[in-house]
């Protein structure tokens, strides 16, 4: 589903952040990208939602060249993924509720799909007794579970979840992990980059060990060895 | 864009004005002060077009006929004067109209009266009272006129013509409300531009305030227009109620005008208020919402850019 073809990656000549990158992700894996900071994670992220430009190299999603898409087809591609970030990036001045209807509305959804949609999805996540709450009434966990719903919520084909559990205690990351997986057994693929040891090993899927812009290691149920 | 889009836009445009309580209100606070700037400029335009109209009224020339003179011939003159491009209007005043109201201005005159009456005759003629377009034209007109009195349709028929005792008067007056509107008209730009950017960068501040908002929506997917629509509703709102708003508190600013300064100004601010309150109402309705929904295009316009 993802290819990443001899990509190499340099801010300017003195740093390199990803060097001859050669990956595949199939459809419905789960993928652990696992590093210390600056290991490149961030940027193979970048890359894959067209943020970033590879210096060498290509990256496809299936057949289409991400790097050769026209502004308009970019905007296309980014609904195909869903995006959960470290610091949750949800609209303050909106509840729970509608944070995620306007993905939908912004999606071009219906009312009609929205209102039976979302409370299905704030059920998924374990939010419905907090529907009508701002974030700012929220705890961390619960804010995290919201932008995951936000990023299920249009039947993306791919989730990246960029540290999702940075910012969360482990009984909260340990939900928030629960949620990836089972997002996963219904058949959406999953990148998650953490440099939390606990949640990799927990998850017990494919891991992809970076070091210094390069995969050091790629296990099949791996665990968090760095 | 479609019914559903504008459907959407608007009512989240009005959430995100609930919301956003103490921001709108000072974006509400701050074009309401415009608002009642522009109505006062208004109002202000009103008096002095009003007190113009009235000084200008004051002013004629009054051309005075001989005793002689018959009454056929003052008025083929008059008509002869009514068909002038300059002249507004020429009243006629006879000879026993010219008695009759000096009689009444000095009857407690008793001197005046009784050496009146040794006169058989009527000792004053009849006038023309000519009322100029301009008061610049009067200079035109008494020049006609004197010209008339040596050779024309005047001769033998005119005795004198006062606007040479009232020319001082007449340009200084000319000058004076010359100055008066240029001055209105200055005063009223610089009034209204500075608090026009007064307003656009408190409303482009409450946009500010939103921006980290714009950047996740664009994450999120939505189009330029779905994330622009819901701040120009806002605009909108703000500009309504701040037109409402502005309106109120001139009720009882104007009510106190017109009962303590109507003879200062010579019309009654209430009266003018009351009965223009739909119009008055439309200015500020166009002005405000104009405003709101400009400034927060200009504002947003930057964020949308990337």
């Amino acid at each position: 589903m993802i290819y990443f073809n001899n990509v190499t990656k340099a801010y300017d000549e003195d740093s390199i952040s990803l060097e001859d990158i050669n990956l595949t992700i199939n459809a419905g894996e789960f993928v652990s990208l696992v590093g210390h900071s600056g290991a490149g994670k961030t940027t193979m992220i970048k890359l894959i939602l067209a943020e970033e430009r590879p210096t060498d190299g290509t990256v496809f999603f299936e057949s289409l060249d991400i790097h050769k898409l026209p502004s308009k087809d970019i905007t296309k591609l980014r609904k195909r993924i869903g995006v959960v970030f470290q610091d949750f990036k949800l609209l303050p001045t909106k509840t729970a509720y509608e944070n995620i209807a306007f993905a939908m509305e912004a999606a071009g959804k219906s009312d009609e799909e929205i209102r039976s949609d979302v409370p299905h999805v704030l059920e998924l996540v374990d939010l419905t007794p907090k529907t009508h709450h701002f974030p700012h009434q929220m705890s961390g966990g619960e804010r995290q579970r919201l932008a995951i719903a936000r990023a299920i919520i249009n039947q993306p084909e791919i989730i990246i979840a960029d540290e999702p559990t940075g910012n969360l205690d482990p009984i909260n990351t340990y939900e928030v992990v629960q949620i990836l997986k089972k997002i996963n057994d219904l058949g959406t693929t999953v990148i998650l980059t953490t440099h939390n040891r606990g949640v990799v090993d927990s998850v017990g899927k494919r891991v992809i060990t970076l070091e210094k812009g390069r995969i050091v290691r790629d296990d099949k149920e791996g665990k968090y060895v760095i | 864009m479609s019914f559903l889009d504008t459907k959407r836009i608007i009512r989240s445009g009005f959430k995100n004005f609930t919301r956003n309580g103490v921001v709108s209100l000072a974006s509400v606070l701050v074009t309401t002060i415009t608002l009642c700037v522009i109505l006062s400029i208004v109002f202000l335009q009103v008096i002095l077009n009003f007190s113009l109209t009235q000084i200008k009224d004051k002013v004629d020339v009054t051309i005075y006929m001989t005793t002689t003179a018959t009454e056929d011939k003052i008025l083929a003159y008059k008509s002869s004067l009514e068909q002038l491009p300059e002249v507004a209007s020429v009243s006629y005043e006879s000879a026993d109209e010219a008695l009759a109201k000096f009689k009444d201005k000095y009857s407690s005159d008793y001197l005046t009266i009784q050496a009146l009456d040794e006169l058989k005759d009527n000792p004053l003629g009849a006038a023309l009272n000519v009322k100029a377009v301009d008061p610049m034209q009067y200079e035109s007109i008494a020049k006609f006129v004197e010209t008339s009195m040596t050779d024309g349709d005047g001769k033998g028929l005119i005795d004198k013509v006062n606007y040479r005792q009232n020319k001082l008067v007449i340009d200084r007056l000319t000058s004076i409300l010359d100055g008066a509107r240029i001055l209105g008209l200055l005063v009223t730009l610089i009034l209204v531009v500075i608090s026009v950017i007064i307003t656009f960068n408190t409303i482009r501040l409450a946009i500010f305030i939103s921006r980290e908002e714009i950047g996740i929506m664009r994450l999120v997917g939505a189009a330029n227009k779905q994330i622009r629509g819901p701040f120009i509703v806002q605009g909108m709102v703000c500009g309504v109620i701040s037109a409402v708003v502005t309106m109120i508190i001139f009720y009882p600013f104007t009510l106190w005008m017109g009962n303590h300064l109507a003879n200062f100004f010579g019309m009654n601010m209430f009266e003018y208020y009351l009965s223009n309150l739909l119009q008055l109402f439309l200015i500020v309705l166009v002005s405000g919402v104009l405003l709101g929904v400009i400034s927060s295009l200009l504002a947003i316009r930057k964020y949308l850019k990337k």
